[in-house]
């Protein structure tokens, strides 16, 4: 075992602020209307660029006409391959921080066309109405070839995958003889669950309105999970140098994924300004939102050997997965089933194959939202042949050890997640055999699954700037998707320093600011909340030593040491009452202001020293109607542990909507492949199904206790995957207990559940 | 057949290019003219310069650009501009009264009933006008007529918890209890 490192001086005494279950700082703004959204900022001579998608799949453009569309009065101009401004050539300078290994796609480079709706030109006008109608009279020739989309067709050419992209680990090494333990054990299960294709649809569709300055400079307002990374994209496929361009980002109309990587859209609108000498603006149609990455579709093998008292004697997990020609995208699919489990003999497996379609894009709780459910409904199918209790037999097979790196976990509050969920929701009541609950024609299931994710952290920088009017301007180049950065960091800075959260505010989405990097994989609050942390940490020294300096010595001999913030004053920690207000101690001190600039930087050798996680407990209940075939899903009862939550209010909210699309993976959610065309058919919102208001019922929420001293200074590990991880496989699981059918095959939608229902009634 | 469309698109007959209409904004009258094609959506967002309302699809689908018209909830990418001459037009921005939010904006900060806040204009004018039309009586109910908003985020029992509360004296039933 090794030694747990010494507490850090903020785990002792986390500030006043850090906790609280405050309403967003934001709402305000956002619930009036005055948020602005990337294609939201109205300029004057603004135009509009409307993209042309091609009609093929896979082939070469042989002709573009843009005669009529020039002719239609308020078109500008018509960008395609043959006329688009130079840009550069390299790959390396198309990559962007969220690439994995490849090509990366680049937009109107030449005449090939590798993905169906590819963008082929944009149209510009003086109006969005008439570039709208200019790009449907541009006239595009192609010369077709054929192409693969399916991933059954491809599965056995799968390869496999090295280091493709930062963050992602191959499985680790098999462990034992997991095919000979499998033959011989007593009581098995070894399936095959598929999962379709998903698309992050946020409701902001992506745009992008560049403002051309006079000194031809531009000001690109983008939708992205990173104005740095869109800036540093931008400066290095045009040549610009980087202080030509500032990229702002304020609000981001939700992403989930979906802004980690700069979009077409930015490129289209960037060419245009530069080209034109215009502002303009690119905003992509919600079919048009179908065509820049997706969660990737997955056929995955879960095959688990257990002796009759449910100790797991093997485990192998496969997987394929799609990618496309030009690029490997890569996500951590099947190494949560050997760090979840103890057994002794593991295979884990992940292949890529490649077909015609665009890169695949993470999306929240990328990779662990589609293997983790796979081995969380095999353990259900192996409970029930076990006939044992699916909570228990997780506990008979649970680890405080990571079986796949054979490491402590930092904290690893999972036992405590199962107690507390399955009180709240009820389970000592679960009658074990499925269809024992019913009203009327509703069939009525109890679900259970786990869910696990990473609790990462990058290195970021923050600026803290305290005014002698007692203002603190907190400043860091992060984002803000609707995760409540804004008011978590407000939160940090307030607690460290003693402020009222009315005197903190926190700026963020712009490339100027100090960095950070992009906003995913629950690592925000580790990464730059570490930070802000860091900086306050830093101002609230320079006050204590301009107190300790004091002309009359109002704190006596205090050191720093001896010294507290609170309430807008430096106080005495043995003796509150003796303080002086900070204005004070800094008109004293000869300062108007006192600014720090921090960057954090991970426990390097702490965090090698473990494996670090959230992990989930979530129970499900499911009324399925047996003539119909339709599932509702009645209650959800998430218990997360995550470390420190900085905000009660905000991170239960997105755990909350992490179970909402748990749920839309679970019942509703896939982008239907036409293999002949090579094109999605569901590309919109009427068709792409995604849960509504009558979708969701009762949603409890539960943040378990979690002290981890390893994760960050604040011990906090971040939640915006884990809300997701656990539900589709406690739905499927409360199906199969509703109605005795396992569906294998994500989503559960009817035609399924009656299939499986008339195949068990003719059994 | 495709230049054909071509030529019939080039020769079809030509619309006025500008169509006068009134319409009263958030109590404001403004008289502007407008092109036919011209949805209520982008000339609100475009024209008027008023982005609150917001465009998540331009299909209808997403319930983003609901606006109230007359009192009554539509959805403007569906409604061309010149159809609506004459109409009283409240958005987002026209709820609040100073910096004194409106009851159901302030329920939607208390109740943390958004994340992103993309869909929450459409959200806010959806509730006050299903308010309004006196139609929110059950819980069960108010799902059913919340449901052309789709909330990306997943704030949707937040929103509910948003609507009761101003709902408040007039709380509606609980929906029936879970059985367990």
């Amino acid at each position: 075992m090794i030694a747990k490192p010494a507490i850090p001086d903020v785990l002792r005494e986390p500030g006043p602020g850090i906790g609280k279950p405050l309403s967003r700082v934001d709402g305000p703004l956002k619930v009036t209307g005055q948020a602005r959204y990337a294609a939201e900022f109205n300029v004057p001579g603004l135009v509009h660029g409307y993209i042309v998608s091609s009609t093929i799949t896979k082939g070469r453009i042989t002709r573009i006409d843009t005669a009529a569309a020039l002719r239609r009065p308020g078109v500008l101009h018509v960008f395609t391959h043959e006329n688009r401004p130079h840009v550069a050539w390299f790959d390396r300078k198309w990559k962007d921080e969220d690439a994995p290994s490849g090509s990366p796609f680049r937009p109107l480079y030449d005449d090939r066309i590798v993905h169906a709706m590819q963008p082929v030109a944009l149209v510009v006008a003086e109006t969005f109405e008439a570039a709208r109608e200019g790009a449907r009279l541009v006239q595009v020739e192609y010369e077709a070839e054929p192409h693969e989309t399916d991933l059954a067709a491809r599965r056995h050419e799968a390869f496999t995958p090295g280091k493709e992209k930062g963050g992602f680990e191959p499985p680790p090494k098999p462990r034992g003889d997991p095919d000979r333990a499998l033959a011989e054990a007593a009581v098995k299960v070894d399936v095959e669950y598929v999962q379709p294709t998903e698309h992050h649809n946020p409701m902001e569709m992506h745009g992008s309105t560049v403002v051309y300055n006079d000194d031809g400079t531009l000001t690109v307002h983008d939708k992205t999970q990173g104005a740095p990374n869109s800036h540093s994209w931008v400066c290095s496929v045009f040549g610009l140098s980087k202080s030509a361009v500032r990229v702002i980002s304020p609000f981001v109309g939700g992403a989930f994924g979906s802004g980690l990587r700069p979009q077409h859209q930015l490129f289209m609108a960037v060419m245009a300004a530069l080209q034109l000498k215009r502002s303009v603006r690119v905003e992509l149609s919600r079919p048009q939102m179908f065509t820049f990455g997706h969660r990737p579709p997955t056929i995955q093998r879960v095959a688990l050997g257990a002796a009759p008292d449910g100790t797991l004697q093997a485990m192998i997990h496969e997987a394929v997965q799609e990618s496309s020609q030009f690029e490997n995208y890569v996500e951590i699919v099947v190494n949560w089933s050997g760090q979840q489990y103890r057994c002794d003999n593991v295979r884990l497996d992940y292949k890529l194959a490649r077909l015609d379609v665009f890169t695949p894009l993470d999306m929240r709780a990328p990779g662990a939202a589609t293997g983790v459910p796979a081995i969380e409904m095999a353990m259900d199918e192996l409970a029930h042949a076990l006939r044992m209790d699916p909570v228990e037999l997780r506990l008979r097979n649970y680890t405080d050890r990571d079986p796949n790196q054979d490491k402590p976990f930092s904290s690893k509050e999972l036992r405590a997640c199962f107690a507390q969920g399955a009180e709240r929701f009820g389970w000592s009541r679960r009658n074990p055999q499925p269809r024992s609950m019913r009203e009327g024609r509703q069939l009525i299931g109890w679900g259970v699954a786990s869910g696990v994710w990473d609790a990462m952290q990058g290195q970021a920088d923050a600026r803290a700037t305290l005014g002698i009017d007692g203002h603190l301007v907190v400043a860091s180049a992060t984002a803000d998707i609707g995760t409540g950065t804004y008011t978590v960091m407000s939160q940090i800075a307030a607690g460290t320093l003693g402020l009222p959260i009315g005197n903190v505010t926190f700026k963020l989405g712009d490339s100027a600011l100090p960095m950070a990097p992009i906003e995913g994989g629950s690592w925000t609050v580790s990464s730059v909340g570490s930070a802000v942390l860091a900086a306050c940490e830093r101002v609230r020294g320079r006050l204590y030593k301009l107190a300790a300096k004091m002309e009359g010595a109002p704190l006596g001999k205090a050191k720093p040491a001896d010294m507290v913030l609170t309430d807008g004053h430096v106080a005495l920690a043995a003796d509150p009452a003796r303080r002086v207000p900070i204005a004070e101690v800094m008109r004293s001190g000869g300062v108007l202001a006192i600014e720090e600039e921090a960057r954090s930087v991970p426990y390097y050798v702490k965090r090698a020293q473990h494996t670090l996680a959230t992990h989930s407990a979530v129970f499900a209940e499911v009324r399925v109607d047996e003539d119909l075939g339709t599932v509702q899903v009645s209650r959800i009862v998430s218990a997360v542990a995550a470390g420190r939550i900085i905000n009660p209010k905000t991170a239960g909210s997105q755990v909350m909507g992490g179970v909402v699309m748990g749920i839309g993976m679970a019942l509703e959610e896939e982008t239907f492949m036409d293999h002949g065309l090579g094109r999605y058919m569901n590309h919109d919102l009427a068709e792409y199904h995604v849960p509504v208001n009558a979708d969701i019922g009762s949603i409890d929420v539960i943040f378990v206790d979690e002290h981890d001293e390893v994760v960050n200074p604040l011990g906090a590990k971040g939640v915006g995957e884990i809300g997701i991880v656990g539900v589709p496989a406690a739905i499927a699981n409360a199906v199969f207990h509703a109605t005795g059918v396992r569906v294998r095959e994500l989503p559960i939608t009817l035609d399924k559940v009656l299939a499986g229902l008339s195949r068990r009634s003719a059994a | 057949m495709d230049q054909r469309l071509a030529e019939l698109r080039d020769t079809a007959p030509a619309v006025p290019d500008r169509i006068p209409i009134s319409l009263v904004v958030n109590g404001v009258e403004k008289r502007m003219e407008v092109a036919a094609w011209t949805t209520l959506l982008d000339l609100l967002r475009n024209t008027l310069d008023l982005p609150g309302t917001k465009k998540g699809c331009d299909h209808g689908q997403c319930g983003a650009c609901t606006v109230l018209v007359d009192g009554r909830r539509i959805n403007s990418c569906l409604t061309l501009a010149v159809m609506k001459d004459g109409c009283e037009v409240t958005t987002i921005e026209g709820l609040a009264t100073g910096d004194v939010l409106h009851p159901m904006q302030q329920a939607f900060v208390d109740h943390d009933a958004y994340q992103c806040g993309y869909c929450t204009p459409g959200q806010i004018c959806s509730a006050v006008g299903l308010i309004s039309e006196g139609q929110a009586r059950t819980r069960e109910e108010i799902r059913d007529l919340m449901s052309g908003n789709i909330c990306r985020c997943g704030a949707y029992p937040n929103i509910i918890a948003a609507i009761e509360g101003v709902l408040g004296g007039t709380a509606p039933a609980q929906a029936k209890e879970d059985p367990a």
